[in-house]
């Protein structure tokens, strides 16, 4: 009984009108929805509600229409937010499971100390873009970025996939982030587009891309592509560079003992 | 290149007592002791002698003494011999200077100068041994007024949620990788056994320590280091760590030589790595940013636990907690110049912050003249050494206090401030397998427990001298207080009145 329930349930699409709800309204609206088993829920009129996501463990799809608030999917769970508008900052903060792809660009710090999960920006995003982003086994943290970011770029990076693929910049343009890669000490970072050696932090090599490589680049531009239509072929037919920390311990010879 | 260093202590041995048992060999993990087969003899190699009295408290004769340097130089009042050997060490390694443990400087305590009232004619003195006498506190925001349903005798608002500690003394952060997963045991099962709180630091939760979850805080910090969902879900309060008293504004490395196989799964970062905590949290630049973060962990726990933010005690601290409370956080902690570490720069351990009982003062006093002092529990932290420091404390304002430096002490820590080195003799600050064995939780727990139940008796005696059966009673009542040796600008801040005054 119980179970033919949850699955008539499961099947539905919940219409949530953000319209003058509160964060904490909101929230609690699709914290009921995605406890009764919904898999889809459809949030309209969003303007700048925080932490659309947060508390939820479930792999349930929420499609955002208008500008969610800071902190999407922070310390988020499973479920895959679609973005069809620009998010803002903190989008995927500490995130642990799940996926966010944004129709648009996002603000500072997207996937700071993420843990897990995927995030897909169709353009630009702001300041310390994946900063701190950690790896532990299976669980990797991917965040691709469209056009192009800010300063300090995968700073202080501890693990994950960090992917800047600059596809509106102009022949000849560089990317204008400086400190790219500043204090990082694992993970790795595969930039499309050019940047001079002065914008890149002190802490990372840069390399041609190995095998593994690109079988992680190519199976994550396509699904980059398949979420925005682009053709991953012709995103992928173009040079790209890896960055890598050059040492786990940046800061290891700074003490006297 | 030569060490100008000469050795801080000297290792004496008797040797009419000496029984070449090589106890104190197989103890000393700076490798002082060792045995010359040979000659049949135990030689030392002093100039490593850290002075934690592991070898002479082990020594099953009591051959053993230890004592310090005495180091004749020519008697100077500025150059004083740790500034002479602080220079020597960084001419030779040209780095930072690091240590652990707390401010071991001269800065004035000022618990020392603070008395408190008894009861004499006037108003009877009650006797805790035989009447009922309280020391539970809650942590929480309260609500500005108490209004009750006469008819359903209940309160007609909501409460935030409360945190019940039966003893207002809880065990201050240390994150697993700066101590081990068995004094973190210890530290739990003594919080769970007297019903007060531990706190994780920012290292994550172990797994095997998720059952001690109600009486757990955890910390959310600029590394972010394992959190995630479950380990918000077990939690009883999670704490924003902004900073702390060892190195107000500094963020942290633990170094990778002790990010073990399962420090790294309890962190969730690759083993061997450096552990690196930012200096800022990214996320938060300002008040606004606080309060976004505060929520973010509301939501994230669906407003079920009370949410503690951490700070350094430094210059204006009374006006940041002010805005922290404004922000939507529900405990304050204020960790102040004295608070101890794991491995911090010695000259921002030393030289950074101000002493707890100043910025406790001028919080309590700040919070109450703005009206929100009800808004939030207010905890101290760094250097609280014994009861009578405890109940200094809430006279001036703290709902409760955090220990640590005095926890490790009752597993054995000698305050030698080696902590930073990794190689812990008594086994606490270290993920050296061998020596993390040396503390048995079960031992660790009972000593830790036994503390607390000593420091739980004093108090109820001081609050029965008092003439007052309830910790409520004392909390912020500055009249229980009296200065001895201090100038009007330091009673002004205090709000305290002088002895005999």
């Amino acid at each position: 009984m119980v179970q033919t329930n949850t699955k008539r349930k499961s099947n539905s699409v919940v219409k949530i009108d953000a319209l003058g709800l509160l964060t904490r309204e909101l929230n609690l609206r699709l914290r009921e929805a995605s406890s009764n088993g919904t898999q889809r829920i459809e949030i309209h009129n969003v303007y700048g509600q925080r932490y659309i996501g947060t508390d939820l463990n479930t792999r349930v799809e929420i499609e955002i229409f208008g500008t969610p608030g800071n902190d999407l999917g922070a310390f988020m769970d499973g479920p895959k937010i679609i973005v069809r508008g620009n998010a803002q900052d903190g989008c995927g903060n500490t995130m642990n499971d799940g996926e966010i792809v944004v129709h648009g660009h996002a603000g500072d710090v997207i996937g700071l100390s993420a843990r897990g999960g995927k995030i897909f920006v169709r353009e630009s995003v702001g300041y310390r873009a994946g900063i701190h982003m950690k790896e532990y086994e299976d669980k990797k943290p991917v965040l691709v970025i469209g056009d192009t970011a800010q300063d300090f770029l995968g700073e202080y990076m501890a693990g994950g996939i960090l992917i800047l693929l600059g596809l509106n910049l102009k022949p000849g343009e560089n990317h204008k982030a400086n400190y790219i890669g500043t204090g990082m000490h694992g993970g790795v970072i595969y930039l499309r587009g050019s940047v001079n050696d002065y914008q890149l932090g002190k802490e990372i090599g840069v390399s041609e891309l190995d095998e593994t490589d690109l079988l992680n680049l190519e199976q994550y531009v396509a699904e980059f592509a398949a979420h925005f239509n682009y053709k991953a072929g012709d995103i992928l037919n173009h040079k790209f560079i890896k960055l890598f920390p050059l040492y786990l311990r940046p800061y290891g010879r700074l003490y006297a003992y | 290149m030569k060490t100008y260093l000469p050795p801080k202590f000297l290792v004496e041995r008797d040797q009419t007592r000496c029984i070449q048992c090589q106890v104190c060999v197989n103890q000393c993990s700076f490798e002082v002791h060792n045995y010359d087969a040979e000659d049949d003899e135990v030689r030392s190699v002093e100039s490593n002698c850290v002075g934690c009295h592991r070898c002479a408290v082990f020594c099953p004769t009591g051959a053993i003494s230890i004592r310090r340097n005495p180091l004749e130089y020519r008697e100077n009042y500025n150059w004083r011999p740790e500034v002479i050997e602080d220079i020597i060490k960084q001419a030779e390694t040209g780095g930072i200077l690091l240590t652990g443990m707390g401010n071991d400087k001269s800065q004035r305590i000022y618990w020392d100068h603070l008395v408190l009232n008894a009861s004499q004619v006037t108003n009877p003195s009650i006797d805790p041994l035989r009447e009922p006498m309280e020391l539970t506190t809650y942590l929480g925001r309260k609500p500005d007024a108490v209004d009750i349903d006469m008819k359903k005798m209940q309160l007609k608002a909501k409460l935030a949620p409360q945190v019940r500690i039966d003893i207002p003394v809880m065990f201050a952060a240390m994150s697993y990788g700066a101590v081990s997963i068995n004094v973190q045991e210890s530290l739990a099962r003594a919080a769970t056994e007297a019903g007060t709180l531990w706190n994780t630091g920012e290292g994550g939760l172990h797994p095997k320590l998720y059952k001690y979850g109600k009486n757990t805080i955890v910390q959310v910090a600029s590394g972010r280091f394992g959190v995630h969902p479950e380990y918000l879900d077990a939690a009883a309060v999670v704490e924003i760590k902004i900073g702390q008293g060892a190195k107000p504004g500094m963020g942290g490395h633990l170094p990778g030589e002790k990010v073990s196989a399962d420090v790294a799964m309890t962190r969730m970062i690759p083993k061997g790595t450096d552990a690196l905590s930012p200096f800022p949290q990214h996320d938060i630049y300002s008040i606004e940013d606080l309060a976004q973060l505060v929520y973010a962990l509301k939501e994230a726990t669906n407003y079920t636990k009370p949410i503690s933010v951490k700070i350094a005690a430094v210059h204006n601290s009374a006006a940041i907690a002010s805005g922290m409370v404004r922000a939507g956080a529900d405990i304050i902690v204020l960790d102040g110049l004295r608070g101890s570490t794991g491995a911090a720069p010695k000259v921002n351990r030393d030289n950074v912050g101000i002493p707890i009982e100043m910025a406790l003062a001028s919080l309590d006093t700040r919070l109450r003249q703005e009206g929100i002092r009800n808004q939030a529990s207010v905890v101290i932290s760094g250097g609280i050494r014994n009861s009578g420091d405890v109940a200094k404390a809430i006279a001036l304002g703290a709902d409760a206090i955090y220990i640590g430096t005095a926890a490790l002490m009752a597993l054995g820590c000698t305050c030698c401030q080696q902590c930073h080195t990794g190689k812990c003799a008594w086994g606490i600050c270290t993920s050296d397998l061998a020596l993390t064995k040396r503390i048995n939780p079960d031992i660790g727990a009972r000593r830790l427990a036994n503390l607390l139940r000593g420091w739980s008796l004093e108090l109820k005696d001081i609050l029965g001298g008092m003439g007052i059966n309830a910790i409520e009673s004392l909390r912020g009542n500055r009249l229980a207080l009296r200065a001895i040796g201090l100038t009007d600008t330091e009673l002004d801040i205090l709000g305290v009145r002088m002895a005999g005054g």
